[in-house]
């Protein structure tokens, strides 16, 4: 009986909380409510992803209106997968919340952190599920608000600065957006994702559609931070608090990916995407772009927290690079990276968070003798590293193998060496930490030996564990990135 | 499975390493020791077969392959690791042994690898723990470090796309001999070759081993270009086009060794010539080539080995590494003079030293095929490796002018460790039997013939009898070599801080225009891409706004154009 209502429990369950959460005010029982509400997501989320595995596709019609008059939640496994890792992140981070925020966020405030959060992973589980292109922009503006109101809440006034640059870049995003839907509505009659998956392809080259698939891709371009559209990123990233910063790596820009992927491969489909046009060229080209840039700016930077975020662009670089390919190969490279760069980049900002209470900063210099004053913490840092590097034994690898692989299967043995060298910077702007943390004395004033509180410290070495995980045994997450590819690419037809 | 794993000798080193880095004292020397020699004997019960699988994407590693390949270069391996770190007990750096360890230990996962990913693996990890071993020199290795770690993950990019593309072509995974005849198995042998000093990529070598400590060299000597020797038999065996390649690095490591001031320099450079000397014989690929380049490998570990000990000795008490400041250290220190003589000789393949029983069978190969060329060419290389590795190095650094310093021998764990590799050099030379047993395919080969040993000795005397008349002009004056390496260092430091002063006169002039471009390259870059560089710094959000309608007008207009 419950198990067929799991997808809007999903989005509801953090709903909920949040309103909740204002009305309880006092910060532990607020973060206690947004612990609780994080748990039963991800309890939600895993028997969801095997239905959707063992089904195929599910159709849940909101107050049993059918689907082209009410809303539709469509779930398959490419969806419930990358819920799955929200869900899984906000696991992690809530109960890094606790201590973490109690150092950043005044504590009056606490509540409304909470409840942002919860509207934000509402938000953000919202546009995955659902079947409806207009509630997807629904759920966009709510996850996006709640991450403006959270990134604002960081210690540095810069924070109000990157929040408002935030907002502006994303609303600009969603209007690009809605005038994209705007115009397929107009050509389809149907918001619908699924009717419009069946008309569009049918219809062939309509201008106004071409405008619409030009608007919609620009729009979530800005939400993914697609190089040159990153700019509002490393701001957000390093000047936001700790947890948000941890949480927004491994999930917005991942979420928005995914719509662009369902725009791409199911809705509008390969052959108006990508067979008729060089949007697989531009979009290899800003890739490549994204991938060597931004890694090299990373280099240079004198915060680790901007490293990361830098470094986020860079990775994000891959996963678009797996969209162009326009294969299956490609699509399951993409998902998979996914998976794994979630995994690395919000394990890296946990053990940060962690560094940059104790040292009152996340400036590179100030790390000096990482290495002895926190052991585990910088150990955990650096694999969380080599995982960006991609070295073998750690999740970073699976994606790179399957990212040269799939460009190989295309052909492009250039784009495989491409994907290589590129890897080569980030062992630069990870071999700058090492030297730091490891072959530099502690200087004075340093604090002395000792690690982050153990709520922040576990949540973070979880992480970085899980990565070295799924980069020795793949076979999970390997098989549930085909699957993700594979519904991607047309299962609902 | 986990019991093969176990039972993994490189695996056991690895670990060993790890923990000798968390222990101090009496309990670190013993498991110096002990860590390796257990590895040594781990080796030889290691059966044929396939052992240790695990499975991987959708692929079957396999972790141990025994057969007699794998078997001989794990033996020499893991007791160049035993006596290496004999000689290096008195190492203080914290790091460089336990590095070393984990580098000889992944240099024993390789060989033991039956499969590309495996191998692939410790292929990385062993560029990770020889960077280490470097960096454990001093602040001034640090840059030659990074310059090597850069030369060697470049190397594993190019491997790792080889490797990915026999994959997609269909090829199996196991590791096996293949023929350069894709693009995927030429960018494999590429990336071996690179770990084997060839050219273009020779200059790596020269450039970071003589940075290491006194006891690092020693280590570095032994495994990667050894491990690329080995895969090379394993991988291209036959491959006609190695035979130029290793001719080519047989007289490069000659003409710059003879040219080198530097006494360690002098021996790396030897190095390049002595694995080309191997390489040639992968190239000739016949089972006694075969065998050769084994034996010569086995041979050369130890032999090089010893006289980098030597040198690492001379090192460690006087603190030189220049020719031109030692010398006449014989009166105060016998044990390492005799000790790097025997060394010397070794390497010049001077009858009853081990060298004489294993090149001999390389050259030899190479006359049974009737290949004319190469053998006179090796033949002439053999002098050339006298003039500089037999009497060059020990001349001018235990003989010659003294210098007036009377250093003692060194501490007995060192001296220890040299006499052992010297008394591995003279039995092996003496009794070849034992080695020529363990060789890959069965040996029908007999050094010691008259016609052979009165060959090797004229060919010996005549080139000593040139480098004496010719000393004069042999005599080292306070420079630094140049090379390829060049462009890199100084593209390196350029980046940093421009070039370092010191290079060769007649190049300083062009090299200054050069430099100060690449400086401007460096400052443009970080112009750029620094904090403050334009595609660094915060924006306005009007730029933000303008790309983005950039973009859109770029969609826009691409999905208007039809393809």
């Amino acid at each position: 009986m419950l198990k067929q209502h799991l997808p809007i429990l999903l989005v509801i369950v953090p709903l909920i909380t949040a309103p909740l959460i204002v009305l309880l005010r006092r910060p532990l029982l607020s973060w206690m409510a947004a612990m609780l509400a994080s748990v039963v997501t991800l309890i939600i989320a895993i028997p969801l992803l095997q239905q959707a595995v063992d089904q195929g596709v599910i159709s849940y019609a909101i107050g049993t209106w059918p689907a082209p008059l009410g809303i539709e939640y469509r779930v398959d496994a490419a969806n419930a997968f990358v819920a799955l890792i929200v869900a899984l992140m906000a696991v992690f981070v809530m109960p890094y919340c606790r201590t973490g925020i109690a150092a950043e966020v005044r504590s009056e405030e606490h509540y409304l952190f909470y409840a942002m959060m919860m509207l934000c992973l509402a938000g953000l589980l919202g546009i995955l599920l659902t079947g409806d292109a207009f509630n997807l922009f629904v759920f966009l503006e709510i996850s996006s608000l709640a991450t403006y109101v959270l990134i604002a809440m960081g210690r540095d006034r810069r924070a109000l600065v990157a929040s408002y640059q935030y907002l502006l870049m994303g609303t600009i995003g969603a209007t690009l957006y809605v005038i994209g839907i705007g115009l397929l509505y107009l050509q389809t009659g149907t918001l619908n994702l699924a009717d419009l998956a069946q008309r569009l392809p049918v219809m062939g080259d309509v201008r106004a559609t071409l405008a619409a698939l030009a608007f919609i891709t620009v729009g979530i371009s800005l939400k993914i931070a697609l190089f040159p559209l990153h700019l509002w990123l490393p701001n957000a990233y390093a000047y936001s608090p700790s947890a948000v910063s941890a949480f927004l790596a491994a999930t917005a820009t991942k979420v928005s990916i995914y719509v662009l992927m369902r725009y791409f491969f199911t809705i509008f489909g390969e052959t108006v995407v990508f067979d008729a046009r060089y949007t697989g060229t531009l979009l290899l080209a800003l890739s490549l772009a994204a991938m060597f840039i931004p890694a090299v700016v990373a280099i240079f930077q004198k915060d680790v927290k901007r490293l990361l975020a830098y470094s986020s662009v860079s990775q994000i670089g891959y996963i678009t690079l797996g969209i162009s390919l326009s294969s299956v190969g490609g699509l399951t490279a993409a998902v998979a990276h996914l998976f794994n760069h979630a995994l690395t980049k919000g394990g890296m900002f946990l053990i940060l968070g962690g560094v940059v209470l104790r040292y009152g900063g996340a400036s590179l210099e100030r790390m000096a003798g990482l290495g002895r004053t926190m052991p585990i913490a910088a150990f955990a840092f650096v694999l969380g590293g080599l995982s960006l590097i991609g070295i073998p034994g750690t999740a970073g690898f699976i994606s790179k193998w399957y990212l040269v692989t799939a460009a190989m299967e295309e052909g492009q043995w250039w784009l495989a060496g491409a994907v290589m060298l590129s890897s080569l910077l980030a062992v630069i702007y990870v071999w700058r930490f090492v030297e730091v943390a490891y072959f530099r004395e502690p200087p004075e004033g340093s604090p002395s030996r000792g690690e982050a509180p153990l709520s922040m410290l576990l949540p973070g070495l979880a992480m970085i564990a899980a990565c070295l995980w799924f980069g020795l045994d793949a076979t999970w997450s390997g098989s549930m990135a085909r699957a993700a590819a594979e519904a991607l690419a047309g299962a609902w037809k | 499975m986990t019991n093969d794993m176990m039972l993994h000798p490189g695996l056991l080193l690895i670990a060993g390493g790890i923990l000798m880095a968390f222990v101090r004292g009496s309990a670190r020397s013993a498991l110096a020791v002990i860590v390796p020699a257990v590895a040594l004997f781990m080796v030889w019960q290691v059966g044929d077969g396939i052992f240790g699988r695990v499975g991987f994407l959708d692929y079957t590693l396999e972790f141990v392959r025994g057969d007699r390949l794998a078997r001989i270069f794990g033996t020499i391996f893991t007791l160049m690791a035993l006596v290496g770190g004999l000689f290096a007990l008195r190492q203080e750096s914290r790091i460089e042994v336990p590095a070393a360890f984990v580098y000889a230990g992944s240099a024993v996962g390789a060989v033991f690898a039956g499969d590309l990913i495996t191998l692939f693996l410790f292929w990385e990890l062993m560029a990770v723990g020889s960077t280490l071993v470097i960096w454990a020199g001093g602040a001034s290795a640090r840059a030659a470090s990074m310059r090597y770690l850069m030369v060697h993950l470049f190397g594993g990019v190019i491997l790792m796309a080889g490797i990915t593309g026999h994959v997609v072509d269909g090829g199996s995974l196991t590791f096996e001999a293949m023929k350069p005849d894709s693009l995927a198995h030429w960018l494999i042998l590429i990336g071996f070759l690179i770990n084997a000093g060839a050219p273009p990529f020779s200059a790596w070598l020269p450039d970071a081993y003589p940075e290491a400590s006194w006891s690092g060299t020693v280590f570095l000597s032994a495994f990667t270009t050894k491990t690329a020797v080995y895969v090379l038999l394993r991988g291209f065996p036959g491959t006609e086009i190695l035979i130029p390649i290793g001719l080519y690095m047989v007289f490069y490591g000659i003409v710059y060794a003879i040219l080198e001031n530097d006494m360690r320099r002098i021996l790396a450079y030897s190095i390049i010539n002595q694995v080309g000397f191997m390489v040639t014989g992968i190239g000739i690929g016949t089972e006694m080539a075969l065998n050769g380049a084994a034996a010569h490998a086995f041979a050369h570990i130890i032999y090089k080995a010893l006289l980098l000990m030597s040198a690492g000795a001379v090192l460690y008490r006087t603190g030189k590494r220049k020719c031109t400041d030692l010398g006449g250290l014989f009166q105060s220190m016998p044990l390492t003079t005799i000790c790097g003589t025997i060394g010397a000789l070794a390497i010049s393949a001077f009858p009853f030293t081990s060298g004489f029983v294993t090149k001999s069978m390389i050259s030899q190969s190479a006359a049974n095929e009737h290949m004319m060329i190469v053998w006179l060419l090796l033949a002439a290389a053999s002098a050339g490796v006298f003039l500089h590795a037999g009497i060059k190095f020990p001349w001018f650094v235990f003989f010659q002018k003294d210098s007036g310093m009377r250093p003692k021998d060194p501490p007995s764990s060192m001296s220890w460790a040299m006499v052992i590799f010297s008394a591995f050099c003279i039995v092996v030379g003496c009794y070849p039997d034992p080695l020529y047993a363990i060789l890959p395919y069965p040996v029908d080969y007999q050094p010691y013939t008259g016609a052979h040993v009165v060959f090797q000795l004229q060919l010996l005397l005549f080139s000593g009898l040139a480098f004496f008349l010719l000393l004069n002009y042999l005599k080292r004056t306070l420079t630094i070599t140049l090379d390829l390496d060049w462009f890199y260092r100084v593209l390196g430091t350029g980046i940093a801080s421009g070039l370092a002063a010191g290079t060769s006169s007649a190049l300083a002039a062009s090299a200054r225009g050069l430099a100060i471009r690449l400086g401007a390259f460096g400052v443009g870059l970080y112009r750029h891409y620094g904090p403050t560089g334009v595609l660094a710094r915060t924006w306005l959000s009007g730029h933000m706004v303008l790309w983005v309608a950039i973009l859109l007008l770029g969609y826009l207009v691409l999905f208007y154009v039809p393809d």
